[in-house]
């Protein structure tokens, strides 16, 4: 493979795995908990392409609207479905005072249950469904054949984290979730809505499942009711590796977890590639020996006298 | 009586911080808490701004109870805390913290008038506006908290300790904003350490020992007391 092609697969993936370490950054630095069922909101965005049915062929139903329309409806129904889990199965629980184990445990209720429902209404065959053809093309970067739906996926995910980085520090919606993840209880003093803060973040959080779905589908064709779970998992890795608590960590852990997954995948001798993820995780590991509190950990804010 | 306090009782976990409190301030007084650390000063101050429940006893405000309210309800009440340490948002800019304040009042559009009087008592969060507020000074961190609590808009005002670890000059300009505030007409709520400061500014005085108030009264009467030091002081020996 060439290094162009290598480089571009390598971001794809990252990208991916990016913008689910977000949703899960997202939600943790509020809440302090990891969603698991981050992943699986993911893979309801992408079932919601085609008719519920248990028959081996499902025909498209959001997966044949209009482009505009169908990145809209997966993007808001996902968010929907961010804050509907929110809003029966963490808030009750965060409203009597339940500890951070009480609401993991909760995040892989809301996991499995998601996936027994689709199991259920979708059967557990993998699925096909091909959405945004044209993105199946090669295009051509410097003489080189690369995927489109790669390229695609790099340029919505940059613009994706470029949307949220002025939202984060420009609107104040954004600016009250970055407050309530550096000090909840300081920003409710001040007046900060805690419900309301943290359904927003599961909505950004959803919407953002939503659209990495879409890019998913683009790519692979296929449905599957656990194909969120390595995302899930993918994703809180890359929070932990980027450092707990610092969305951009998050992002560039992602990043860093997908490309390292990739050039592994290329670069160890073919024996070896089946045990990729056995040399992509020890490498986790020594990240977090080297840097316990991850690669790109906030700085510290010490209060200074 | 704009706050008034009774029989409060406070526990982390089964130990009680708190075990009796009553106080009262009313509309346009300073009242200043003076005791030991550990005496329950800042659970006290926790548990009106909705932060902590109390186990037991009744907070009114406004003649209303606001016990079981959250911080978020309690603050729109018009309840304002500078809690212990000042815990600005470090890693967010001025500015940013100033708009999280502001969201309570509709925003920093909505609350010009506010930020320039904000602005004129502590110019150097003009200054720093677009910097780091972890970087900046005690002094100039707790003029961005108590900046941050008035853009609440709050008609109580409670500030846990404002001249702990602050340099002389920092201090003598948080309480002259003190006075400045209540010549606006703000109640304020000050738990102090320095009992010369406490009795200089306030109207009166609540002392607290081991959870429960032990003396209280009017400033000017207290002042005249020669008790006052060895009563504090053994308090404090006490811990």
């Amino acid at each position: 493979m060439n290094g162009i092609q290598l480089m571009v697969d390598a971001l794809s993936l990252g990208s991916q795995y990016a913008l689910v370490a977000l949703g899960i950054g997202l939600v943790f630095g509020i809440m302090r908990m990891i969603n698991f069922a981050h992943g699986d909101l993911m893979m309801l965005g992408a079932y919601a392409l085609v008719v519920p049915t248990t028959a081996d062929v499902a025909p498209p139903l959001i997966g044949k609207w209009p482009a505009v329309a169908m990145i809209v409806a997966i993007t808001a129904l996902v968010a929907c479905a961010g804050i509907l889990t929110e809003r029966f199965a963490f808030r009750p629980l965060r409203h009597r005072q339940a500890d951070g184990a009480t609401l993991l445990i909760s995040s892989f209720a809301v996991s499995y249950l998601l996936q027994s429902v689709v199991l259920l209404v979708h059967t557990g065959r993998p699925k096909s469904v091909s959405i945004f053809a044209e993105l199946t093309r090669q295009m051509e970067i410097g003489g080189v054949r690369v995927a489109l739906v790669d390229v695609v996926t790099i340029a919505v995910t940059a613009l994706l984290l470029l949307a949220m980085v002025v939202f984060l520090r420009r609107v104040r919606w954004g600016v009250e979730i970055r407050a309530a993840s550096e000090d909840f209880t300081m920003a409710r003093i001040l007046g900060v809505r805690a419900d309301a803060v943290i359904a927003l973040a599961f909505a950004i959080a959803g919407g953002l499942a939503g659209i990495l779905s879409l890019l998913y589908v683009a790519k692979t064709g296929v449905l599957d009711f656990r194909m969120g779970v390595p995302l899930a998992v993918a994703g809180f890795v890359g929070t932990v590796v980027g450092g707990m608590g610092s969305l951009i960590g998050a992002v560039l852990g992602g990043l860093f977890l997908g490309v390292a997954s990739s050039l592994l995948q290329a670069l160890l001798p073919e024996a070896l590639r089946p045990g990729r993820d056995a040399f992509l995780y020890s490498l986790v590991i020594v990240v977090l020996l080297v840097r316990p509190q991850g690669l790109f950990a906030p700085r510290d804010t010490g209060e200074r006298t | 009586m704009l706050l008034a306090v009774e029989n409060l009782e406070v526990r982390y976990g089964t130990v009680p911080a708190v075990r009796d409190v009553s106080f009262h301030v009313e509309t346009g007084e300073i009242v200043c808490f003076l005791g030991a650390n550990g005496a329950g000063k800042s659970t006290t101050m926790l548990a009106v701004a909705g932060v902590l429940r109390p186990a037991r006893g009744d907070i009114q405000f406004d003649s209303r109870s606001i016990v079981g309210l959250t911080p978020e309800q309690v603050a729109a009440l018009g309840i304002g805390l500078v809690p212990e340490g000042r815990r600005i948002f470090g890693r967010l800019t001025v500015r940013e913290n100033l708009v999280v304040a502001s969201g309570l009042r509709g925003g920093m559009a909505a609350q010009k008038q506010t930020l320039d009087v904000i602005f004129n008592l502590f110019p150097i969060l003009r200054e720093r506006y677009d910097g780091r507020a972890g970087n900046l000074s005690g002094g100039e961190q707790q003029q961005l908290a108590i900046a941050r609590a008035l853009l609440t808009k709050p008609r109580l005002l409670i500030m846990d300790e404002p001249s702990l670890g602050l340099a002389p000059k920092f201090v003598d300009l948080v309480y002259e904003t003190f006075a400045a505030l209540r010549d606006s007409g703000v109640t304020l709520l000050l738990v102090e350490q320095s009992m010369r400061r406490a009795l200089s500014l306030a109207d009166r005085i609540y002392f607290l020992q081991s959870g429960q108030v032990v003396l209280h009264g009017r400033a000017a009467e207290l002042a005249g007391r020669s008790d006052l030091e060895h009563l504090y002081l053994g308090g404090a020996a006490a811990r």
